[in-house]
């Protein structure tokens, strides 16, 4: 066996590129970072004014579900979030379908989606307010244009993005138009306008904040604002770690959509 | 159902891809299409599947289709065209619910399609999770479902291994010797046209033109592997195509 122990192993340069979930590892970095900074407060070398301790944040996030005060924000932020989303959402995914299908929509609305996109939508708001009122309707109609057009955006793409052979399949067997598009157009841009949404719905929990500004008495965005106001940061913390887990939570929703809708992805 | 070209011609803007191309394509009769690459095959089939149009020249339909056909003009194409979100009955059941057939009808007509061609067990299994060739068979499951009169096949094969091209052309011989359909066959693949076609037609490079159709009378169901008359048969072609084919590659890196 001379020959063999006389060979070289190769060296072996493949591998990588493929990153793999890790399950623990995103929790383990949460949690090193909040005692981190607990111990930087603790010890004062972070002081008061740049951090709050994260156990008094927690202590303010106990004092408000205790209090039941939790509920009376979250109830509303949670009602303006949905409908407003919901109405962005159904609307830009239908508008953006349109767009993706017929030639003269597409010509007269793509240039008014990129002129309205990068318009900062909390300039608007009072506008709506003049528009739709103090009340809820200037805080569904803030929400509602947010979300409206990154999904147009992420729907059109994704509908140009179909697999032509497919239509012409669907063409070839005397599939009405209809057909067409309700059983291979859509099915085929879901993964589009799904990572589309992802976007979308978080703009959404961003401007809830912005929404709240005029005329909320309760709602995540007006307790983090009037917090805000005073420099009560732990409650300003409090109400921020509410909306990072209402993004960890609407994520979570469409990864468990994606999973059910796009299992035929290989 | 009998199919005539009548002297179709055909440019892109300025680019000339085809030029008097008449064909008669007859019942129960499969007619292979060769020719070297961009030289307007399957352009020359979409046209006769009506979905597009040829500049010049018509393709005319001479009888009607027998009863009970739903789709006369049907594809099979290279890649197959399956919807990758619907499982294998669910790929047939597509092409059926257009034309009301649905429930239990359906489910006879797919319980039929899949058994001849051998995918009974894989009904319920997405196109994921199948192999090419039985991906294949799905795509040719779901053209027997419209009954067509017509099958127009654009180089179904191309896209598979050797060994899974052989079975398959055993399975489409089998298929046609049961029930002798007519076909388009569109290939670039000589050993597939000699073994599948009653007529070759050979065409030149880009214009496309009719070079020669030579007839093969040898009956399907008795065409083997390494047949000698089907070999003398390919020789022949392969002469009629090999300047055309080295004159089309080299075009192709002149462009
Ligand atoms: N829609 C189109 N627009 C412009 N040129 C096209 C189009 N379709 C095909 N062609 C051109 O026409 C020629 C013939 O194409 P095709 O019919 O696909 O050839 P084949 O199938 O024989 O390889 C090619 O040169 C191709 O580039
Ligand atoms: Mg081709």
């Amino acid at each position: 066996m001379s020959d063999m122990s006389r060979g070289k192993t190769v060296a072996f340069r493949g591998g990588g590129f493929a990153p793999k979930p890790q399950r623990w590892i995103g929790v383990f970095v949460f949690v090193t970072l909040i005692l981190l900074a607990e111990w930087g407060t603790r010890s004062g070398w972070i002081t008061a004014l740049t951090l709050p301790k994260p156990s008094d944040v927690f202590d303010t996030f106990r004092e408000l579900y205790e209090s039941g005060l939790l509920f009376k924000h979250l109830g509303p932020s949670l009602s303006r979030l949905v409908v407003g989303a919901a109405i962005g959402a159904s609307v830009g995914i239908s508008v953006g379908v349109l767009i993706g299908l017929f030639s003269y929509i597409r010509s007269g609305l793509v240039p008014l989606v990129a002129a309205i996109f990068p318009i900062p939508k909390i300039a608007l708001l009072p506008l709506f307010v003049i528009w739709f009122g103090i009340g809820e309707g200037s805080k569904y109609a803030l929400i509602a244009f947010g979300t409206f057009t990154p999904t147009v955006v992420a729907t059109y793409g994704a509908v140009d993005n179909v697999d032509r052979t497919l239509i012409r399949m669907g063409q070839s067997f005397g599939l009405s138009w209809w057909s067409i598009v309700r059983k291979i157009v859509l099915p085929g841009a879901m993964p589009g306008i799904l990572s589309g949404l992802r976007i979308s719905l978080a703009i959404a929990i961003i401007l809830l904040v912005a929404a709240e500004m005029l005329g909320a008495q309760y709602g995540i965005g007006a307790y983090i604002l009037e917090a805000g106001s005073l420099y009560d940061l732990e409650r300003l913390f409090a109400g921020v770690v509410i909306l990072s887990l209402l993004g960890v939570f609407v994520s979570f929703i469409i990864g468990m959509i994606e999973r059910r809708l796009l299992g035929w992805r290989s | 159902m009998d199919i005539r070209l009548d002297a179709i011609s055909h440019s892109y803007d300025d680019f000339e891809v085809m030029r008097d191309i008449s064909l008669d394509i007859s019942s129960g009769q499969i007619v292979c299409i060769v020719g070297p690459s961009g030289c307007g095959k399957s352009t020359l089939l979409r046209f006769i599947g009506g979905l597009e149009r040829p500049s010049r020249g018509r393709v005319l339909q001479l009888s009607e289709p027998p009863e009970g056909c739903l789709n006369p003009l049907t594809y099979i194409f290279q890649d197959f065209a399956l919807l990758p979100w619907r499982s294998v009955s669910g790929n047939i059941s597509l092409v059926l619910d257009d034309h009301g057939i649905r429930g239990k009808a359906a489910q006879g007509i797919i319980d039929d399609v899949l058994a001849r061609t051998k995918l009974t067990d894989f009904a319920k299994a997405l196109p994921k999770q199948l192999s090419g060739g039985m991906k294949q068979r799905v795509a040719i499951a779901r053209a027997l479902a419209v009954n067509p009169a017509v099958m127009l096949m654009d180089e179904p094969l191309s896209a598979l291994d050797s060994q899974t091209r052989e079975l398959l052309m055993d399975d489409l011989v089998e298929l046609w010797s049961r029930q002798p359909f007519t076909a388009v066959y569109v290939t670039h693949n000589l050993a597939e046209a000699v073994r599948l076609g009653h007529r070759v037609v050979v065409l030149s490079r880009r214009p496309g033109q009719i070079r020669e159709v030579v007839e093969i009378d040898k009956p399907l169901a008795e065409r083997e592997f390494g047949d000698a008359d089907l070999d003398r048969a390919q020789k022949h072609l392969w002469q009629l195509m090999r300047d055309e084919a080295r004159a089309a590659d080299a075009e192709l890196i002149n462009v």
